[in-house]
């Protein structure tokens, strides 16, 4: 029953989501496109299996990740598992160094949440298309996830730290600038947007806890000034190694091309 | 009846290995690190198979039903030819999926008690609402105008990097001249635009438009309406911020 009524809840939440969306379609189609869109049924019976599919995506994730992703956070983030006890001075000293548990949990989940996120499952199967296969989907996907556990993971280290968060953003951005401008122009636009599709339904609530645990856990850190912040590194850093490993891509390709014409012909 | 029956199989699969990593982390670290037993083992499994269900559904769903849809919708608009119809389009689709997005709506009750709080606006029941429904007509009005930039930006084939660039130093910029309190709130707007049901159709449609304009680049020009939908809203929050 319990299950029925979180169903309903969360599909009529879903739906209103939808509802702008198909009221500009409608109207236009109708005012302004006046063609019919091909294939009507078949898209309507997408858009049904892509409420159904987000709704039970989204009431599974909350009774069965959710719970026990944010406890674990938090958990790591406790000083008894990170083992940053009060030396015997009685003053508490917070070393980085116990807490490279949470830097790998942080790392890990942030990749795990990643390879997950519908958003960016959308937009890898398309610039797949839209590459001819040059950019695989599946290559797209480890490489922003690799990037958002880099990013996590650093985020971590600067909440435990406590050093500021606008050194870091301001000099991941120096890194992107400059990739940007080594990069070839055709992966640009993908690995901006690579930024952006991070940051949904599965990873956010499972990084926000961490931040927010190990802001309230670590001494001397304020959850509210503190908490805050991996959002933005897993925004930044999947630019970087998507950017990165599009150069990685197309300089394997040149070697292998180049291996390719060095061998000689057969008579 | 065969081919339909595989092909969800192997969706099925598809999703089961998607969503593999997170089983595996949060096993790894429950058992061997924690090395506690996992609460209610029963709920997990069943929320596990709604959600693998839910993901191969989702995808099933893009692409029958909103790539088609986007990729239609960008070719009917290319063979109208009507720049200021499509404009208009790009505009409306922005505004509309942000202003009733649930994750803006939150940001912005929250971000009215901490303006309340601060001393911004008068703290008073009415004074918070409006402010929450300012907030979200600003981030709305704001994600309809990254949309109508981005489509021009496909139209025109201007490089994304000076544009992206140049909006990020603006947000630096206007960081250090406005109110302290509204900087956190424009920075998380910036994520509230890109919604699950969103991403994929304005994808489809810049790639759409990408590919049916004669000297245009699917790869190279269809992307980056997403990241243009990030970075405005923090650039016109800050500037809300600066203003009230």
């Amino acid at each position: 029953m319990d299950f029925l009524l979180d169903f309903v809840g969360t599909a009529f939440g879903t739906a209103v989501d939808v509802l702008p969306i198909a009221v500009i379609l409608v109207v236009f189609q109708v005012a302004v496109l006046r063609r019919r869109i091909p294939n009507l049924g078949r898209i309507l019976s997408g858009f049904v299996a892509v409420l159904l599919g987000l709704t039970l995506f989204l009431i599974g994730l909350e009774q069965a990740l959710f719970p026990i992703g944010e406890t674990m956070a938090r958990q790591l983030a406790a000083p008894e598992a990170a083992g940053a006890a009060a030396t015997p001075s009685g003053e508490t000293q917070v070393d980085w160094r116990d807490y490279l548990l949470v830097y790998a949990f942080a790392a890990a989940i942030g990749f795990a949440t990643t390879i997950a996120e519908p958003p960016l499952i959308a937009v890898a199967l398309k610039a797949e298309e839209a590459s001819g296969g040059a950019i695989g989907s599946w290559g797209l996907r480890i490489a922003v996830a690799v990037g958002v556990a880099v990013g996590v993971s650093l985020g971590a280290f600067r909440i435990v730290t406590g050093t500021p968060l606008a050194w870091y953003i301001i000099a991941a951005y120096v890194v992107v600038i400059v990739l940007t401008f080594r990069s070839s122009r055709s992966i640009i636009p993908l690995a901006y947007d690579s930024g952006g599709v991070t940051t949904s339904t599965v990873t956010v609530p499972v990084v926000a806890a961490l931040g927010l645990g190990l802001a309230a856990n670590v001494p001397g850190r304020n959850p509210l000034i503190d908490g805050f912040g991996l959002i933005a590194f897993a925004s930044v850093f999947p630019i970087m190694s998507v950017l990165g490993y599009s150069m990685a891509t197309s300089w394997l390709n040149r070697s292998r091309q180049a291996r390719r014409s060095s061998v000689p012909l057969p008579k | 009846m065969k081919g339909p029956v595989l092909a969800l199989s192997r969706r099925l699969f598809g999703a089961v290995r998607d969503l593999a990593p997170i089983i595996v982390v949060i096993a790894f670290f429950q058992i061997v690190v924690l090395q506690q037993p996992f609460p209610n083992l029963g709920s997990v499994v069943v929320g596990l198979v709604c959600v693998v269900l839910g993901l191969t559904l989702f995808i099933q769903g893009l692409e029958t039903g909103l790539f088609p849809l986007g990729e239609a919708i960008a070719h009917a608009f290319a063979r109208k030819g009507s720049v200021t119809a499509l404009l208009a389009f790009g505009f409306c689709l922005g505004f509309g999926t942000t202003i009733a997005e649930p994750a803006l709506i939150a940001i912005a009750a929250e971000a009215a008690d901490v303006a309340s709080q601060a001393g911004a606006i008068v703290d008073s029941d009415a004074s918070r609402t409006a402010y929450a429904f300012n907030l979200r007509i600003v981030v709305a009005l704001a994600v309809g105008t990254a949309i109508t930039l981005g489509v021009l930006r496909i139209l025109k084939g201007w490089p994304i990097h000076v544009l992206i660039i140049a909006g990020y130093v603006l947000v630096t910029v206007m960081t250090a001249f406005a109110p302290d309190e509204i900087v956190g709130v424009a920075y998380d707007s910036g994520g509230v635009a890109t919604s699950t049901i969103t991403v994929p159709l304005v994808t489809a449609l810049g790639v759409g438009l990408a590919a049916s304009i004669n000297g245009r680049n699917a790869m190279a020009d269809g992307f980056g309406l997403i990241a243009f939908a990030c970075l405005s809203p923090m650039i016109f929050v800050l500037g809300y911020g600066m203003v009230i």
